[in-house]
């Protein structure tokens, strides 16, 4: 095992944790944002949030990363960071990572709880309204709430694809979990399947726990009709 | 506001579904203080016509007005005005992630903004009224069908609305449970609320009602006092729908 002493595998994982954690936040709060527009009585708003979710969901993560990574900082120039930080060009490229999954998870945040939002009878947002409850209060005190609550399972796939998506954050030069990968793969080719193993078993550990604790939350929380 | 105003005046009122015209030049007064049941075969308009009051359904002409003031298209003034129309469903529709007391006390919090400790003694004491108090901390799904409406007849109170409106209040219950809640309404109405009830319930009609509304084919047929309806209906529609009703 001296390759856990020649590497820091652990150093790895923990940005691909970070990345994990910091986008996932990113895109529940995002993706809440983009259904309650989706939902909403503002026309311009619904198509905005319709055509989002379309195109950006249906777009490769790969091509997001790179747009984020090429396009955003080498030609427009937003970079996320203080350029004469000593550490710009890693932070602008983690910086850029965060904000390319979180533009692409929220999407299927956004439709995972929009599924949830059907589940709740519409005699719920109705008795809101009656008793004087607008639009905005009726979906955050009465909706969303058992929306949530009904799509934690799917929420935890979502979670699940997103710690592994954050591989692709590789191609971009952010040193998480897959670039070490790589770079290991390259300069210990006699003992690739160790390699293999070694970087497929640590993500098993991140996701097998998401999805069991997550699981057990929903059963906790459901909401009883 | 004078003594004249009444409390729901509908004028003109129009709506289709699509092709079915559900409501035809419906014209109402309803006076503060007076219980009103609606009845009719089912499909008349009646359950459109009661949420047509606060807008649940809009319509597509004429006029509402709740005590004096024309009910406003969308938006904050439309909520304002829904604040004081208390409305009680067929399906009891209570909050099912909020406990029967967070039920009743969640519109004076948020839409009222009257402060918790006085809110929740309110609620409290309109569960004592409505005989449901030792159930404050339950789920509506662990509450029968009869303490489920009760809760949320309770819960309309909350917001002392000037007109309640019952959308077939008892038409999902078991029959043990509708007399609990027709106890209540009787209640209600003994004590002066503006009461707008669609309902089967032709005793509760007999009892408690002032005036006795026949809706069929989204008009209203018939408008008169129980008493006079029920003995001496005087359009062929009534009398065919009492025939089926009251013949068993």
């Amino acid at each position: 095992m001296d390759l856990f002493s020649k590497y820091d595998i652990f150093g790895a994982f923990w940005v691909t944790i970070q990345l994990t954690l910091l986008s996932a936040v990113g895109a529940l709060i995002w993706g809440t944002v983009l259904v309650a527009m989706r939902v909403g009585p503002v026309p311009v708003m619904r198509w905005f949030a319709t055509a989002y979710i379309n195109i950006v969901r249906n777009t490769p993560l790969t091509i997001i990363i790179l747009f984020a990574s090429l396009g955003l900082s080498s030609t427009l120039g937003i970079t996320l960071v203080d350029p004469d930080s000593t550490t710009s060009i890693a932070d602008s490229s983690f910086r850029l990572a965060v904000l390319g999954f979180i533009a692409y998870t929220a999407t299927f945040v956004a439709e995972a709880i929009r599924s949830g939002i059907n589940t709740v009878p519409v005699g719920q947002a109705e008795a809101a309204r009656a008793l004087g409850m607008g639009f905005t209060r009726v979906l955050g005190t009465i909706v969303l709430p058992q929306a949530f609550r009904a799509v934690i399972a799917p929420l935890a796939s979502v979670l699940i694809a997103l710690t592994k998506n954050t591989t692709v954050a590789a191609i971009i030069g952010v040193a998480e979990a897959a670039l070490l990968m790589s770079e290991m793969v390259e300069n210990e080719s006699d003992r690739l399947l160790l390699v293999f193993v070694l970087f497929a078993l640590g993500f098993v550990i991140l996701t097998l726990p998401t999805g069991l604790l997550l699981g057990r939350l929903a059963k906790k929380v459901e909401v009883r009709r | 506001m004078s003594e004249s105003t009444p409390m729901v005046r509908m004028a003109g009122v129009d709506k289709h579904f699509g092709e079915l015209h559900v409501l035809r030049d419906i014209n109402l007064e309803i006076p503060s203080g007076q219980v009103v049941v609606v009845l009719g075969p089912s499909g008349s308009g009646k359950s459109t016509l009661c949420r047509t009051i606060n807008r649940l359904e809009p319509i597509d002409s004429g006029v509402i007005e709740i005590d004096g003031k024309v009910l406003p298209a969308e938006g904050k003034e439309l909520a304002r005005l829904r604040a004081d129309v208390g409305m009680v469903f067929q399906s009891f529709n209570l909050f099912a992630h909020k406990t029967i007391l967070e039920n009743v006390t969640l519109a004076p919090l948020k839409v009222r903004r009257t402060a918790r400790a006085e809110a929740e003694k309110d609620g409290l004491a309109l569960l004592e009224r409505v005989g449901i108090a030792n159930q404050r901390d339950k789920y509506p799904a662990q509450l029968s069908g009869g303490q489920q409406q009760r809760a949320a007849i309770a819960r309309a109170l909350a917001m002392k609305p000037k007109v309640m409106l019952f959308d077939e209040p008892t038409s999902a219950l078991d029959p043990e449970m509708v007399q609990e809640v027709l106890d209540v309404m009787t209640g209600l109405a003994k004590e002066g609320m503006t009461m707008l009830v669609v309902t089967h319930e032709m005793g509760f009609a007999r009892r408690a009602a002032a005036r006795v509304i026949f809706m069929s084919d989204g008009e209203i047929v018939e408008d008169s006092t129980p008493d006079t309806f029920f003995t001496a209906p005087k359009s062929d529609r009534a009398k065919d729908f009492l025939g089926k009703i009251l013949t068993h």
